[in-house]
């Protein structure tokens, strides 16, 4: 299995007969990691490998997707995933166009239905959506023909981040299953914390989650994690060492105190991480905030990966495109 | 005009009956109750056996949106629902378009139920001149034209004092204030209970304390003031403890339970239909042990009635992101097959019960006509048919809206008849 989806994408470039036998995700969408198995995962991470070279070759061009409209509709900023899955999408050769808030009719108070529905009267194959709103993709995918791919919907989802964690996770430790990976920071409004404890745990990973007690979300325990208020603890040992974000706003929901206090008690500092494993590799989703959840000594360590993981993102995404491409070919051709 | 409901089992709890009776019905009002009663020229309903013969139910929590909501509801589709349900009277809250803080808008309410001559509507008033928490409407003049009770219902009686003042105030006048029962800064903008299941979804939580809270603060003002509180649409097994425990050192406090909170619980947002938006209410629904808190409450006597929050949405505001839809569900036309599946059916509780639940409490709390099949008392009847299988249809529903999660449920239990001033104006 592992091999022939090391192989496809090469295959791709020409024209060949569909084999009814290769591995495929079994929804046409991704939404979150909570849809997938851990063959599904597998799958998508191996398939990544491949479309990494793609990325280091001279010509970063394949013709997989020739013919495919993709619409990057982004309702929240972002620079480092849009920029990512636009590069993904032209490395595949399909058309694609973005489409950020401030430029979209949903500031003229068009529903979000609304402006999918125009959107799909042009016929795209696909939909990369960033939104505000948890399981706003999951509303579209009810009423959309077309593919539609979660690129972080409020403070639930994040899949395709949680699998370019888990894919550069992987190329460091060669496995997932039995790593102690602890996760610090703004537990609670992370759709990333969900989407990586739902992997990583069903990847066979030992999972901490650790940050103040306003910020942990009630159930925590039942999603995957292990929560502590410990840096300490959680760090002890551990393979992995990700950090999220704490935004300054959270001063006024009374969740922390300071960004001064949250450093004290909670910023990954070199002391800190001399508690992980020797061989341990420090992530951050981004954007970082330097001095705050991650010191500078750390962030620019050699054990941080956080630019890896920027760099894996366009494989991953390039997977992700190329396997749901694939099975929506497929669907058209039972549906024929 | 004579009416004769013959052959039915009676359940009339005001008056300890509950047994094979005929009920003639003369000129709007109950005449007799007795077995064998002759036709004597009356218009004959013949009761199939297994139905009930009760006082006509009273749904006093619904909003019924007119003015200003018509796109959602009017009140002529409202009572067209709430007969369809088996209800004979409702009550309807005041956050319209405007708000009803004002006799006008009583009268204009009055007169649009009045021309709809189905269930009789007692509107509440607004506690607040636009239910804004600064100062007291005007109760006098709104009970005098017709209020019932006071409410400014989608949100909670805004401070401590106002509603001391308020207690103390309608107490003088002998009706009710009804709260919705929430600290606004522990709800903040969640949109679920606070739990596993919301933080699975990544949805803003509210706590159930954020409900017992001021629940408990009512019944302290209660106690205080002497006053009569109503709590709307209780939900939390935290809020259920603060009404015990009012009740039992005597303060005038009773409370409501509405269908979905005894029924459904957090895990539905998790599917068939992730985030359905028809399972967006405020209290939102809780955790299976506040749930089985509902029931029990239920049961054992604690909650006086049931409530349906009756709460229509246009599908267009519904067909939005979770957290930018409104809150609420209708529940007029699911109530009574849901109280008999889920309670009487399932052994919970008695017919009797139910119909107090459902009848004789509130039109005893709101001080309403109603509750009882007296000779005398306008004749307001619905029959039961408990047994009925009745599968939701969204769809088919009278109300003007559509929002409810039991679309496609099937239950056992249905309305076979409801009989309004004598006139039968819904046959199921």
């Amino acid at each position: 299995m592992t091999t022939r989806a090391v192989e496809r994408p090469n295959h791709a470039e020409r024209p060949q007969a569909q084999d009814v036998a290769a591995p495929q995700l079994r929804s046409r969408h991704l939404l979150a990691i909570a849809d997938l198995d851990a063959d599904e995962i597998t799958l998508i991470l191996d398939t990544a490998v491949a479309m990494k070279e793609i990325g280091g070759r001279a010509i970063k061009k394949v013709p997989t997707l020739r013919g495919r409209t993709v619409v990057n509709l982004f309702f929240e900023p972002s620079t480092r995933t849009r920029t990512s899955f636009e590069i993904a999408e032209k490395r595949l050769s399909a058309d694609t166009l973005s489409i950020a808030t401030a430029t979209s009719s949903v500031t003229k108070g068009e529903t979000l239905v609304d402006t999918v529905r125009n959107l799909e009267a042009m016929s795209p194959d696909m939909i990369v959506m960033r939104h505000s709103s948890s399981g706003a993709p999951q509303l579209l995918s009810r009423i959309c023909r077309s593919t539609i791919i979660n690129a972080g919907d409020g403070m639930h989802e994040h899949p395709t981040q949680a699998l370019l964690d888990a894919f550069t996770i992987r190329e460091h430790k060669q496995r997932l299953a039995g790593l102690k990976v602890a996760i610090v920071g703004d537990l609670l409004h992370s759709r990333v914390l969900r989407s990586n404890v739902l992997l990583l745990k069903m990847m066979g990973a030992d999972v901490w989650a650790c940050g103040p007690a306003t910020l942990i979300p009630v159930g925590i325990e039942r999603l995957g994690a292990r929560a502590t208020t410990s840096v300490d603890e959680a760090v002890e040992g551990a393979d992995v060492v990700m950090l999220l974000r704490i935004q300054n706003e959270r001063m006024h929901g009374h969740y922390i105190p300071s960004v001064r206090e949250y450093f004290a008690l909670f910023g990954m500092t070199p002391e800190r991480v001399r508690r992980a494993n020797p061989d341990v590799i420090v992530m951050h989703p981004g954007p970082m905030n330097r001095g705050v959840e991650i010191d500078s000594a750390v962030a620019d360590a050699p054990y941080s990966v956080i630019l890896e993981q920027v760099s894996n993102g366009v494989a991953v995404r390039m997977a992700v495109l190329y396997l749901l491409a694939g099975r929506d070919e497929r669907d058209e051709g039972v549906n024929a | 005009m004579k009416l004769l409901l013959k052959n039915g089992r009676v359940v009339d709890p005001a008056n300890g009956r509950d047994g094979a009776f005929d009920v003639l019905i003369e000129d709007g009002r109950i005449a007799r109750v007795e077995a064998n009663l002759p036709a004597n020229g009356a218009d004959v309903l013949e009761i199939a056996p297994g139905w009930i013969v009760a006082p006509g139910l009273i749904d006093i929590h619904v909003h019924l949106r007119e003015p200003g909501h018509e796109h959602k509801e009017t009140v002529a589709t409202g009572v067209a629902s709430a007969v369809a349900g088996g209800f004979t009277a409702v009550a309807c809250m005041p956050n319209t378009d405007p708000i009803n803080d004002h006799a006008g808008i009583t009268q204009f309410i009055l007169k649009k139920a009045a021309e709809a001559r189905l269930a009789r509507v007692y509107p509440i008033g607004a506690v607040s001149l636009g239910s804004k928490g600064d100062q007291l409407a005007e109760l006098g003049e709104q009970k005098a034209a017709g209020c019932v009770a006071f409410s400014d219902d989608g949100r909670p009686v805004a401070t401590a004092l106002l509603m001391r003042r308020a207690l103390e105030y309608a107490g003088m006048l002998n009706v009710p204030i009804v709260d919705h029962c929430e600290d606004p800064s522990l709800k903040g903008d969640g949109v679920a209970h606070e739990g596993y299941h919301a933080s699975a979804l990544g949805l803003r939580g509210i706590p159930g304390v954020a409900e017992s809270l001021m629940v408990e603060r009512d019944v302290s003002l209660a106690e205080l003031t002497k006053g009569h509180v109503h709590i709307a649409h209780m939900s939390a097994r935290e809020s259920l403890r603060a009404v015990r425990a009012g009740k039992d050192r005597g303060v005038r406090v009773t409370c409501e339970v509405a269908p979905h909170h005894f029924t459904l619980t957090d895990e539905a947002l998790e599917g068939p239909i992730k985030y359905d938006t028809n399972l967006k209410m405020n209290p939102p629904l809780r955790e299976a042990a506040d749930r089985d808190a509902m029931i029990e409450g239920i049961a054992d006597g604690t909650v006086d009635l049931i409530a349906t929050d009756h709460a229509p949405h246009h599908a267009d505001e519904k067909m939005l992101e979770f957290d930018r839809a409104p809150f609420g569900i209708v529940g007029l036309e699911t109530a009574v097959p849901i109280v008999f599946d889920r309670l009487v059916h399932a052994g919970k509780i008695t017919v009797r019960r139910a119909i107090e639940l459902l009848s004789v409490n509130p039109a005893r709390a709101f001080g309403i006509p109603g509750g009882s099949l007296s000779p005398g008392a306008p004749a307001d009847v619905t029959v039961l048919a408990p047994d009925a299988r009745t599968t939701v249809n969204a769809s088919a529903l009278r109300s003007k809206s559509k929002n409810t999660p039991f679309d496609g449920w099937e239950l056992r239990g249905g309305v076979a008849a409801t009989i309004v001033g004598g006139a039968v104006v819904y046959r199921g």
